[in-house]
């Protein structure tokens, strides 16, 4: 069976970008446009890997990352934080929130999948 | 991706007997071939949206005496070229038995008037020939190349070059 | 760019758009001082802008972004207060993205070095409002190569908090036997009793001996997610040998960072009040073709339905109550969805008043003039197909209204207006039409000038008098400007005729009201939707026309004496006192077989707007009906004289007349009656 991945993203031109990328790397992924709505979709099903963004609007990563990570349930997924090279601030609070790591935007799609593959092969 | 090969009324669906090579998948080109006087032309099947029995149209004001006016395809309006005048030999007198293929150029939609269908040719990429050079009474931009089947030739029409050269002369013709 | 990404750019820039005009609005308010969700917002649209730029390599886009992500993250965290010079920059930034943006989608690029000004000054105000703001970090590895084979001796123990972030020590070393030969040795002296053992904590460690030609860096990167989280230390064997950092662990994690505290500003609003703000209502992005399609089908629904009534009129059945109450039923549910499908389509002109901020600032700013902008009725809705071909012309009229209508500030000072000058838009339903209105407080028409000039071109006789309104008219006329300067805004070749032209063509009117000294005021009259319209079905030969009812004047069979030939100009029809050029149809169509002699056909009287009443001589009329819209260049290209094409209950397609376009085919000019100027 395929690994479940659920990207977070508010933009749709990067969830596609994932998604796409995911696909083709043999992943099945659903889509969440913010933290609590990735919550939502967590609650119904079973996620081997989640990829969040950190700016956010409603729920940020780091909340959802926060939650996730004392939900008895989910707490094992492993989370990826989109991040910005500049953005180092945000990138050690998603970590100290529990994050399991992290992927530079831009990214290529090889560099998605290795990654990826490193925390869910 | 699927596509319906919708035959007009008054014509049986093309046999779908193979001819020429069967070539490996991978290199395989498919074509519907038809009929204008007695020569045999063939285009991509890719292209090929539907086949349908002549219609009347509705003429379009100042346009090329080969764009026979528009159609109503469900819904959308559909320009048909007659072939035989782009081919320079003349207009079409189209009866119930004439055949519009109706294709995809590009984005747009357009119907090609031709005399009737014939088949759905196999052939491998190595099988198409270049057109020679010859004497160029007409504008032959849309020549794809030649395809020999057995005795028969079939010429393989290229719909860009020529939408291509029709939408120029419409230009042309427009200013 | 990767081509796999590049499907994407059409998506990347709807996002860009959305995230543009979410921002102009928030962008205008910093100015009254800006609460922290707004910056917020406007911080997570550039952020978006500049995280899609980047994987499609907008290097300019990016960069600039970048630039302005900083200033506003120096905004959002106080360490600077927006003050005035601050507000300029920031609003012309956004201006600049909105312009990189549109560069990057049209592929050409902005003039070399366009935003480095901007930037600079960017940079300047954010230095000056904050001196000791933190240089952007910068990083720079490069891999050390090796060829030969090298063994490096790694010991990992992880801690429990690695576990607790989801990494897997087993996959880490999976990745580590990818590189090259690994020869394991698990540590399992920390390991407790089974009943003291916590399922959850980390008690193994290894020591793994790599060979392999990899870099460090590709050992490290294996380990990049965890050096927090572990003990590590990576050590090449042999490394006495050629005198390597023997060691190497923690310290390639970055420095503890700044204070991550949440400032909580005198108004009480902080970060964390992002996660309080209200959901809009859910909406789904459906491509715009399915809705047309969806909008087509159901106007040939509304069609049939029409027919059918027809039919069974016809037929005389019309009054059996059980039918009756059929019909009408089946006509309520099919305006319902009509109307339905119609609001999905329906966009409010918010998305089209949005601009104008901009495009005042930059002539004001051009003429050395000060505006600023009103909107009102914004969330006014109307077809998309209108709101698409309403942009050019409200920009014009807009553009005008700056340059034309306001006066210079000094000028306003000595008349005792206010330095700034106002542009008020509106928009308002009115009787199944929206009506906008362009309004200044500038100087209203100067019509002894717009006489004088419309004389000079021969536009009007001598002697003819005109009401002011008609006068005001008259800058509709093709060819007429007032201003002898060609400025660099009205430089682009368009006149008042052309806006008009372009409303016309949307079905819609436009009037002018001015008063002098205190500005003028046009007004357009829209219908809501473009794709369904009224129209009279007229043969010609073998071929049936449509005639936009809007455009009918009336329709006439004319008497044989009534048609005269003027030499040089074609036929007109004398009609109550004046003369109405004829065309006729089938010849400027070449139809055959169809009537010559307008007394034995018909002649339907159109307003042609400024080219005045022409009669369009036609077959016979074959009745009145509403038709669908459809486009004739989807899959053909423009015919002068041809609005689009429809399809009759039969099935039949039908062209439809553009009489305005049919008006410039025929080299009619208005006479002096001036028919041209005036006001519908």
């Amino acid at each position: 069976m395929s690994k479940r991945v659920l990207t977070v993203d508010d933009s749709k031109t990067m969830r596609d970008m994932v998604v796409f990328t995911l696909r083709q790397g043999g992943y099945d992924t659903v889509e969440a446009c913010d933290g609590s709505d990735a919550l939502r979709h967590l609650a119904s099903g079973r996620f081997d890997c989640v990829i969040t963004d950190l700016n956010m609007p409603v729920m940020d990563g780091i909340e959802l990352v926060r939650s996730v990570r004392s939900d008895a349930t989910h707490r094992g997924v492993p989370i990826l934080m989109l991040t910005t090279e500049s953005d180092t601030t945000k990138k050690d609070a998603g970590r100290a929130a529990g994050a399991t790591g992290w992927l530079v935007k831009p990214f290529d799609p090889d560099k998605l999948l290795a990654t990826v593959r490193k925390v869910c092969p | 991706m699927t596509r319906d090969i919708v035959v007009g009324a008054n014509r049986a669906m093309p046999s779908s007997s193979q001819h020429g090579t069967e070539a490996d998948a991978a290199d395989s080109r498919q074509f519907i071939t038809f009929t204008i006087d007695q020569e045999e032309y063939g285009v991509d099947i890719m292209a090929v949206r539907e086949i349908k029995g002549w219609v009347p149209t509705a003429s379009i004001p100042k346009a090329p005496a080969h764009v026979r006016g528009v159609i109503n395809l469900r819904g959308i309006i559909v320009p048909i070229f007659d072939l035989r005048a782009r081919f320079g030999q003349g207009l079409t007198e189209p009866t119930r038995t004439h055949v519009v293929i109706i294709v995809m150029v590009g984005p747009r939609t357009i119907g090609l008037l031709v005399d009737s269908v014939s088949d759905i040719l196999s052939t491998s990429s190595a099988d198409i020939r270049p057109v020679p050079e010859m004497d160029r009474s007409i504008d032959d931009a849309f020549l794809d190349g030649l395809v020999a089947t057995g005795d028969r030739m079939v010429t393989l029409i290229s719909l860009d070059g020529l939408f291509r050269s029709t939408a120029t002369s419409a230009d042309l013709l427009a200013s | 760019m990767d081509g796999r990404l590049s499907q994407f750019l059409q998506t990347y820039f709807e996002e860009c758009r959305d995230s543009l005009s979410v921002c102009e609005p928030l962008v205008a308010t910093l100015g009254e001082g800006a609460d922290q969700e707004t910056i917020n917002t406007i911080f997570r649209c550039i952020h978006s802008i500049k995280g899609g730029g980047a994987a499609f390599g907008f290097e300019r886009l990016v960069a600039f972004c970048h630039g302005l992500e900083t200033a506003l993250e120096a905004l959002r965290s106080h360490r600077v207060v927006l003050d005035r010079a601050g507000y300029s920059v920031l609003v012309r930034s956004f201006d600049m993205v909105a312009d990189l943006v549109a560069a990057a989608q049209t592929g050409v690029d902005l003039a070399a070095g366009a935003e480095a000004g901007l930037a600079r000054d960017l940079q300047a105000w954010l230095l000056a409002a904050a001196p000791t703001a933190p240089p952007s970090p910068c990083q720079a590895l490069t891999p050390s190569p090796a060829e030969e084979p090298v063994t490096w001796r790694i010991q990992f123990a992880p801690e429990s908090n690695l576990l607790r972030k989801a990494n897997e020590p087993l996959l880490l070393i999976r990745e580590l036997s990818r590189l090259g030969q690994v020869h394991i040795i698990a540590d399992t002296g920390r390991v407790p009793d089974l009943d003291s053992i916590d399922p959850e904590a980390a008690y193994l460690a290894w020591d793994i001996d790599l060979t392999t030609t990899a870099p460090l860096n590709d050992i490290l990167e294996v380990f990049e997610f965890v050096t927090d989280d572990c003990r590590l230390t990576v050590a090449q064997r042999d490394a006495a040998a050629n005198g390597l950092p023997a060691r190497l662990s923690d310290d390639t994690a970055p420095t503890a960072a700044g204070p991550e505290s949440v400032a909580i500003t005198s108004n009480g609003s902080s970060r964390a009040s992002a996660s309080a703000v209200p959901t809009s209502a859910p909406t789904i992005r459906v491509d715009l073709d399915k809705v047309d399609r969806l909008a087509n089908m159901v106007g040939e629904i509304v069609i049939a339905q029409s027919m059918l009534a027809q039919r069974f009129a016809e037929l005389g059945v019309r009054d059996r109550t059980e039918i009756n109450h059929g019909l009408e039923q089946l006509a309520q549910y099919t305006r319902d969805l009509q109307d339905s499908v119609m609001a999905i389509r329906a966009q409010p002109v918010k998305s089209v008043f949005q601009r104008m901020p901009r495009i005042v600032r930059d002539v004001a700013a051009l003429l050395g003039k000060e505006a600023r902008v009103v909107t009102t009725g914004e969330q006014t809705e109307i077809d998309k197909t209108v709101i698409e071909q309403l942009a050019d012309p409200l920009t014009h009229l807009v553009r005008n209204a700056v340059d034309h209508g306001l006066e210079p500030p000094d000028e306003r000072d000595r008349l005792g207006k206010p330095r700034e000058g106002t542009i008020s838009l509106s928009a308002d339903h009115r009787g199944g039409r929206i009506v906008i209105e362009i309004a200044d407080d500038g100087r209203g028409i100067n019509r002894p000038r717009v006489l004088e000039k419309a004389r000079n071109l021969g536009l009007i006789a001598e002697d003819h008098a005109l009401t002011d309104a008609d006068i005001d008219a008259l800058i509709f006329l093709p060819g007429f400007s007032t201003n002898e300067l060609v400025s660099e805004i009205s430089g682009r070749g368009v006149g008042m005729d052309v806006v008009k032209r372009n409303i016309q063509a949307l079905g819609g009117r436009i009037s002018v009201t001015s008063t002098a000294g205190e500005g003028s005021r046009f007004s357009l009259s829209l219908p809501l939707t473009l794709a369904v319209l009224d129209g009279l079905v007229v043969a010609v030969g073998a071929e049936s026309y449509i005639i936009p009812i809007q455009v009918i004047v009336e329709s006439l069979r004319p008497r044989a004496t009534d048609v005269h030939r003027v030499v040089g100009r074609g036929d007109v029809l004398a009609l109550r006192g004046s003369y109405v050029p004829l065309v006729y149809l089938h010849r400027v169509f070449e139809v055959e077989g169809a009537v010559s002699d307008p007394s034995k056909g018909i002649v339907v009287i159109i307003d042609a707007e400024d080219r005045g009443q022409i009669g369009l001589v036609v077959d016979d009329l074959l009745g009145q009906q509403q038709v669908v819209v459809k486009s004739l260049e989807a899959n053909y290209e423009p015919v002068q004289g041809i609005g689009g094409a429809t399809i009759l209950g039969s099935g039949q397609v039908a062209l439809i007349l553009d009489a305005a376009g049919l008006a410039t085919s025929s080299p009619h000019r208005p006479g002096s009656d001036s028919q041209g100027g005036r006001i519908r």
